[in-house]
């Protein structure tokens, strides 16, 4: 036996890692995944990039409100490559949102989230609240006349809770208003929760071992023959997916690395100036137009928070038996409509709430839960599916 | 079907609803040397837009966020930087005796800001307060154009419906079409070493180059190490592409 | 039959070495390159190396005297020996001492009554104190008790080297310039 044989089994035997290793590329996995199913190991490799890149900005990075502006742009200026270390992290964040968004599309698409898979997807939700909320507290950190007045305005949310409002949000700030204790506290916050996230994440890894991958045909894998090893077929296909994630996110770090962002987080914060219009970064516009659709504080914090906490309930919701909009044809209609008020409700997010947008961000608020409430639950009771295949070799 | 496009006609029709709200003008959309995959910086450019901020513009605006040693990139010795630095009387100490002290400028030292601090350039600027400009094409969009066409836009007729306050200036880039700042360039304000002449024009577009710099010093090396890693992405990309398919062919021929 | 399928699965495997060889290369190239930038993140920054020199003014320090100068966040001690003092470090038997030097090896020549060394005890970091009336006139440290001589050699105590030299040089006889 050569040594590293020896060494390996010696480990193994004592922690089996490279059995586990074995068993994951021997995984039987369904043989028609697309593309899209590449999106989950994507965000994997997005979130490794953000805890790597935020460690060493972590190094460099000051949180006290009267250095933690020129820290960054210490950072920028001086620390070598830290221009660079800051850009992937800040670019990092968006493109990590953009795979999960079409990732939890895919899921919506193609039934993912149906038994038995639902505490995959409950997992998976759990991760994107958990990812806004550090993101949030992140774009707190650079200090900069969004960060604060962003701050401001989410974290004054909280003062809709009826009869302690005030306290809570006094307690969020460390005092009457955001300021240093703030920062101070969104740091350490912003440093922990990504970690919360890789643990979150290995649970929904574990549940989706469980049962294995959907596919995009939504009938279950019957034999071997609707399946093949992960190892070598998806892991080369996911390298390839991670090349195509790299050229997207280079384009977007050397050349336009705050065509995503805002000019005003460029300005020092003062708490004595407000911005002309505060805005969220992008991936939160649908969020603020749905909040901002509400005249009543309250029952906008509702509303908006209803909008994520409805996906816990989809499995229930979406209740047709047919699992894949592969077979659904008018849920394949409403699935692009909900899309389309996804973006519209960005769009809205991203503008004033004046004039139209008013009307607007109030139909596309309306419409969005609709799909859920009403079209959904329909379409599980009465639509016609097309014929499913008698199993995935079968549609091949 | 219907639902769609009378969504997709509302949505085009809010496109342009902004198109007829009077506010500021959009800047002029000029082609600077720094624009574009393949941007550079032109250090003569920087050069003489240094000379114009030094002459005209820091008496107000504060450049904080760079060193006078940052300005060998852009093309000065370390003796011309050193001398420079040495014009500038830098606030240094605690001394011995507990007392803070005036001592000349070293390279390492930050640009000396014209006022001590916010308060002091208020009231010295009838309550408005001239920005630090280091950042200043970063935090403005379209920024290069947006100076540039402030810097140009004085010499508009105010219009007869516009009330102009007392103690401004029209400038129809500015948002709100009035601007505190009196027109800071005029032709030959400045005398440049490199003989170029010294329009209004040509000093905007200097000052313009000069602030780009001071506000994405990395530009050059980070448009240069993007080239590399997308080329060496596109090529792993194709690499990686052509070994899935040749691992693949088995599995999609079944499909077949 | 069996020779054909041999043959070809001998093609499969060296095609497949070669994807897995160019792959696992070009994976080392660009893990590298995004390691590098990352572990070089953490070397001194532009702004902390522009600080790396400091130019002290002689003029004002008087006979005997020693004064302290901050440079790379450590105290520098710069004394302006006395012919005593200098006359003492000579005429040491250096040879015998835990870290031989002669003074000679300590001062630039042409200004042997400039000593400048690095004001942290070479046992545990301590700043020791000036001591020109202590046993060996030189430095006395109140942690563990080393005693350095005027040319700042080690001679008591538990310190196992001199104070140590910074790069220096004399702009002119009245300036120098530290790193």
């Amino acid at each position: 036996m050569s040594k590293i044989k020896k060494t390996i089994d010696w480990v193994d035997y004592r922690l089996p890692i490279f059995t586990f290793l074995k068993h994951l590329g021997e995984y039987r996995t369904p043989r028609n995944l697309s593309y899209l199913w590449n999106l989950g190991s994507i965000a994997g490799i997005a979130l490794v990039l953000q805890i790597l890149t935020g460690i060493f900005l972590a190094m460099h990075y000051s949180p006290d409100a009267a250095t933690a502006f020129d820290s960054v742009e210490n950072i920028m200026r001086n620390v070598n490559y830290g221009w660079l270390i800051r850009y992937m992290h800040a670019v990092g964040a968006s493109t990590f949102f953009f795979v999960v968004y079409v990732h939890i599309s895919r899921g919506m698409y193609y039934g993912s989230f149906k038994s038995p898979r639902e505490m995959v997807w409950f997992m998976g939700l759990l991760i994107f609240l958990t990812m806004m909320a550090t993101a949030f507290m992140g774009y707190v950190l650079p200090w900069g006349q969004m960060s604060f007045w962003g701050a401001t305005v989410i974290t004054s949310l909280f003062s809709a809770v009826p009869v302690f409002g005030e306290n809570i949000v006094q307690w969020l700030w460390g005092g009457f208003a955001v300021g240093g204790p703030t920062l101070n506290r969104f740091f350490a916050l912003h440093y922990l929760l990504p970690f919360i996230i890789v643990a979150i994440v290995m649970l929904h890894l574990v549940a989706l071992h469980v049962h294995g991958s959907n596919n995009p045909t939504g009938v279950e894998v019957k034999s071997r023959s609707d399946t093949i090893p992960f190892h070598p077929y998806y892991t080369i296909k996911d390298f390839f997916g991670f090349a195509v994630y790299g050229i997207l996110f280079a384009y977007f770090v050397f050349y336009q690395p705050n065509y995503l962002g805002h000019p005003d987080n460029y300005i020092p914060a003062n708490p004595m100036v407000t911005p002309e219009h505060i805005v969220p970064e992008w991936y939160f516009l649908p969020f603020y137009a749905i909040l901002r659709s509400i005249p009543d504080k309250l029952a906008g914090v509702i509303t908006m928070f209803g909008s994520i906490f409805v996906l816990f309930f989809l499995p229930w919701l979406d209740s047709c038996k047919v699992r894949s909009g592969a077979y659904r044809p008018k849920f394949k209609i409403f699935f692009w409509l909900f899309i389309f008020d996804v973006v519209l409700l960005g769009y809205i997010g991203g503008n004033p709430p004046e004039g139209i947008y008013i009307i607007l961000g109030q139909f596309g608020t309306f419409y969005y839960f609709l799909h859920f409430f009403v079209i959904l639950p329909l379409l599980g009771k009465y639509e016609k599916t097309l014929p499913l295949p008698k199993s995935i070799s079968n549609a091949l | 079907m219907i639902k769609i496009t009378l969504n997709f006609i509302a949505v085009i029709i809010l496109l342009c609803a902004n198109c007829f709200a009077s506010s500021q003008e959009p800047p002029k959309q000029e082609i600077w040397p720094f624009d574009g995959m393949f941007g550079r910086f032109d250090k003569q450019a920087i050069q003489r837009g240094f000379q114009v901020y030094k002459e005209v513009c820091s008496v107000c605006h504060s450049l904080s966020l760079v060193s006078y040693r940052n300005l060998e990139e852009v093309g000065f010795s370390k003796e011309e930087v050193t001398s420079l630095a040495a014009e500038y009387q830098v606030t240094d100490g605690p001394n011995d005796k507990g007392e803070m002290f005036q001592r000349p400028g070293k390279p390492y030292d930050r640009f000396v800001p014209p006022f001590p601090n916010e308060e002091a350039a208020r009231a010295a600027n009838d309550g408005a307060y001239p920005p630090d400009l280091s950042l200043i094409i970063k935090a403005r969009a379209d920024g290069a154009n947006y100076v540039h066409a402030i810097l140009n836009g004085y010499n508009h007729k105010v219009p007869d419906d516009f009330k102009l306050t007392d103690g401004t200036y029209y400038n129809p880039y500015f948002p709100g079409m009035q601007i505190k700042m009196p027109p800071p360039l005029s032709d030959n304000i400045v005398t440049y070493q490199d003989g170029t002449v010294a329009t209004v024009e040509q000093m905007s577009e200097d000052v313009v180059n000069f602030l780009q710099w001071t506000a994405e010093p990395e530009m050059e090396a980070r448009k240069n190490m993007g080239l590399k890693a997308i080329v060496y992405l596109l090529i792993l990309t194709i690499f990686f592409y052509v070994a899935k398919s040749r691992i693949w062919v088995k599995i999609d021929k079944k499909i077949k | 039959m069996t020779k054909i399928v041999k043959k070809s699965k001998k093609k499969e495997i060296t095609r497949r070495d070669f994807i897995l060889l160019t792959a696992s290369a070009m994976a080392a190239v660009g893990g590298a390159s995004c390691v590098w930038p990352l572990i070089d993140s953490m070397n001194p920054s532009s702004d902390v190396l522009a600080l790396a020199s400091v130019e002290v003014d002689l003029d004002p320090i008087p006979v005997g005297q020693t004064i302290r100068v901050l440079w790379r966040g450590k105290p520098v001690f710069v004394r302006h020996r006395t012919p005593e003092n200098i006359a003492e470090a000579i005429n040491t038997d250096w040879q015998k001492l835990r870290d031989p030097q002669p003074d000679s090896a300590r001062v630039k020549p042409g200004h042997e009554q400039w000593l400048i060394m690095i004001g942290v005890c070479t046992h545990l970091g301590c700043i020791p104190i000036d001591d020109p009336n202590g046993e060996y006139h030189g430095w006395f440290c109140p942690c563990h008790g080393s005693v350095y001589d005027t040319a700042g050699r080690i001679r008591q105590g538990p310190a196992p080297l001199n104070l140590i030299l910074p790069d220096y040089k004399f702009i002119t006889d009245n300036k120098i310039k530290i790193g």
